[in-house]
């Protein structure tokens, strides 16, 4: 009872936090905060179920989470026919002789038994192929590039709803995840950890440079919304009129009532995710789980598949992930390559998993909540700290001058503390598994 | 002739970058292997440690540049080296002190210290971003070239160039002079061979008398050693900015790994592997072809296999083909 006193009380104190936001600084920024906070909630719940139940170390959430991005473009931007028209076949042809060579690969490896002739043979065929895939692709994208690249210069996405973008990025992760999980589980933590940092980093090296695909650092705006535009509902009588009761101009209600309406989106996704989640722990699949991430020995000697089963629960968190970055480029309405940092989208996220709890569905959400507030407003918080100590000083003082600039990095500091002491004096976390 | 050529080419934009780079990896990848091999853990903190050391030789080479101490030709970083060596070595016994002793007291599972280490990455990243920011600082001075393109054409009278930097020469020299010495300290001294009794078998070693707290505290000086001279030599070839050292981690696992984790040698071979892949599968081999293939087959192209942007793409897939088919590494490596 108590436990359950205080994981409300916790989760008051985050509300409050925002709610205070609200107040001293404005509301767009307190829900600013509310809905990034919501999408990184969504993002730990995702790791939490690979790290918290399984023990898997993921640390490419930046992949699946660019990932999600991408099929929000593929889903959601409207077609460029011209691009189709000069090289989409091409690309298509392309793409599918990839994916024909590393199926025959993958079937020339299990028939040869001989190790010498296998290695030799497939090393030959894939260098070979290589070549013809990349004469197959080229000229495609180079005349899909060559399509107004100043506006498009891509092939676009399907022109679907862009709501329809949300579980596709949890499928492609999904995607993703599998080929991970078939090469690097099983092996030792550390070599998933090295793994997947690798292909996350791989992932946003895509996205940088595949112009067809994402216009590359040229970045992809106007995703559509699946919420009102602001404009429009400033030209809605009926909208005017009911700000106007509120006491509101038309302007700040109209962009309050966008967010709000994205945090209900947000809300709803995280609430069925956690409801799933919650029922998964509890379920004899969830106690098989930590079984298996207590004691793998004693869980195999039970029967228990151990190497499917971590595949499952790797590809299961990782689609979350895919989800949460599908999301947040809606949010965004853009697609940004270069923003994808992975301080940011994978080690912050870890922060919130290990400060929330691991193991513990809600303590990651808190976790994503409360070291997002943080994140967001260390730099205010240290800009005036750094001004109140340094205020003694000349005004024009180099030291203070160069300190104040320097605050935006306080964060990673900060985080980099807050993980160390939590892990020091609350391994278990701010709502502990139970 | 042709065929001259095509070597200068190759030597010029291929072989010598590579032996730098991949000199600087095998340094990097030495600090990583070591922290696994005696203190048991994956040190996600190794490329800001590289990046924290190389901080203290940027600082202290513009103070040393500002009251006008220099060695010139040598760039004046190798003379603040020494000193950043030092003060890298402070901060990681401080954090050894501070944060991780507690944790190998309790004996805690390897993967408790990888996250502790993902901790401790964001503290020094968080440092050198607050201390320098985040910009590109070049520091070289000194002469550039040993030969420089130009002198060389003249000198031999060929069409191609070679230019030989002066930071690549010092260091493939440095790289060389502190693998001779490390070796020499692991294999010879009784400190080095208690270190490796302590990797090998930490029970027995404990029994045998040796004190653990010694031991860590020389494999902390040593990785601060290496970390700060592979971050100094990689920041005079090319430049120093924190988030490519941060960056650099995945190579450097990569080459500890493919060694085999916990193995000096291993890291030293597995860090030319993929500096030399990178490099080749990286590269534009046009002109090397027109040279070297008769006049009809000359590639019209620029015969790039990927572009430059994906090169950790090669340190992955080679990373993944050794875990995949010999997972200790390609010298046996341990395994925890």
């Amino acid at each position: 009872m108590t436990d359950n006193i205080k994981t409300y009380l916790l989760f008051a104190a985050v509300f409050l936090l925002i709610v205070i936001t609200g107040f001293i600084q404005s509301w767009n920024s307190a829900l600013f905060i509310l809905n990034m906070g919501l999408i990184s909630a969504v993002m730990s719940l995702g790791v939490n179920l690979q790290w918290g139940i399984a023990g898997l170390l993921n640390v490419g959430i930046m992949g699946f989470v660019g990932l999600g991005g991408l099929a929000t473009v593929l889903i959601s931007m409207q077609p460029v026919p011209e691009a189709w028209n000069a090289g989409g076949p091409r690309i298509l042809a392309g793409l599918l002789f990839g994916v024909l060579t590393i199926t025959l690969s993958v079937w020339v490896y299990k028939k040869i038994k001989n190790t010498r002739w296998r290695f030799i043979s497939i090393l030959i065929f894939l260098v070979c192929s290589f070549f013809v895939y990349k004469s197959i692709l080229t000229p495609g994208v180079v005349a899909v590039e060559a399509v107004n690249p100043a506006a498009t210069g891509y092939l676009g996405g399907l022109g679907l709803p862009v709501l329809l973008a949300w579980p596709v990025g949890g499928l492609m992760a999904a995607g993703a995840a599998w080929i991970i999980g078939k090469t690097a589980l099983g092996l030792r933590s550390d070599y998933l950890a090295i793994a997947t940092l690798g292909i996350s980093e791989i992932i946003i090296a895509i996205l940088r440079n595949e112009d067809w695909m994402t216009r590359g650092v040229k970045n992809v705006a106007g995703i559509p919304r699946p919420v009102p535009y602001e404009i429009d509902l400033q030209a809605s009588e009926n909208f005017v009129n009911r700000a106007a009761s509120f006491g509101l101009d038309p302007t700040t209600a109209s962009t309050l009532f966008v967010k709000i309406a994205y945090a209900g989106l947000f809300g709803l996704v995280l609430f069925v995710l956690v409801w799933l989640s919650q029922r998964a722990l509890n379920s004899p699949w969830g106690r098989m789980m930590r079984a298996i991430r207590d004691n793998e020995t004693a869980a195999q000697a039970m029967g228990k598949d151990i190497k499917s089963r971590h595949l499952q629960i790797f590809i299961l968190g990782s689609a979350v992930c895919g989800i949460a970055g599908a999301m947040m480029t809606t949010l965004d309405a853009q697609l940004t390559p270069g923003a994808y940092q992975p301080l940011r989208f994978t080690f912050l996220i870890w922060v919130m998993v290990i400060v929330g709890g691991s193991g513990s569905n809600l303590g990651s959400i808190l976790g994503g909540f409360l070291v997002w507030f943080l994140w967001v407003q260390v730099e205010p918080i240290g800009y005036w700290l750094v001004d109140l100590i340094t205020a003694p000083m000349d005004p024009e003082s180099p030291v203070r001058l160069h300190l104040l600039d320097s605050v935006a990095q306080m964060r990673l500091l900060t985080m980099g503390l807050f993980l160390l002491l939590m892990l020091r004096f609350y391994p278990r976390g701010m709502i502990p598994e139970k | 002739m042709e065929f001259l050529h095509a070597v200068i080419v190759l030597s010029n934009f291929v072989i010598i970058p590579a032996i730098t780079y991949g000199s600087q990896l095998a340094l990097g990848a030495l600090g990583v292997t070591l922290v696994y091999g005696i203190l048991r853990f994956s040190n996600f903190a190794h490329g800001d440690t590289m990046a924290f050391g190389t901080m203290v030789a940027i600082l202290f080479t513009w103070w040393f540049q500002s009251i006008g101490v220099s060695i010139a030709p040598l760039p004046t970083a190798l003379l603040a080296l020494p000193i950043a060596i030092v003060l890298t070595a402070l901060l990681l016994l401080g954090t050894d002190r501070v944060v991780l002793r507690f944790y190998r007291k309790q004996k805690s599972a390897p993967v408790i210290l990888l996250i502790v280490s993902l901790g401790i990455m964001f503290v020094y990243n968080g440092l050198v971003r607050f201390i320098i920011g985040v910009g590109d600082q070049r520091f070289s001075d000194g002469s550039r070239f040993i030969i420089s393109a130009r002198d060389f054409k003249k000198l031999t009278g060929l069409d191609e160039g070679l230019a030989i930097k002066t930071t690549q020469v010092i260091t493939v020299i440095t790289a060389v002079v502190v693998v001779a010495l490390l070796f020499w300290f692991l294999n010879r001294t009784r400190t080095g061979k208690s270190m490796r009794a302590f990797s090998d078998n930490e029970d027995l070693a404990l029994l045998s008398g040796i004190n653990p707290e010694r031991v860590v505290f020389y494999t902390w000086l040593i990785v601060a050693a290496l970390a700060t001279i592979a971050g100094t030599l990689y920041g005079l070839d090319k430049s120093f900015k924190p988030f490519v050292y941060f960056q650099l981690l995945l190579p450097i696992f990569a080459a500890a790994i493919v060694g085999g984790l916990g193995n000096p040698l291993g890291a030293i071979a597995g860090g030319f592997l993929i500096a030399f892949s990178e490099v080749f599968i990286t590269y534009a081999w046009k002109k090397v072809l027109t040279y070297t293939l008769p006049e009809q087959f000359a590639p019209s192209g620029l015969m790039q296999l990927l572009a430059t942007e994906y090169k950790f793409a090669v340190s992955f897939a080679i990373l993944l083909v050794v875990l995949l088919f010999k997972p200790t590494g390609l010298f046996k490596g341990k395994s925890l």
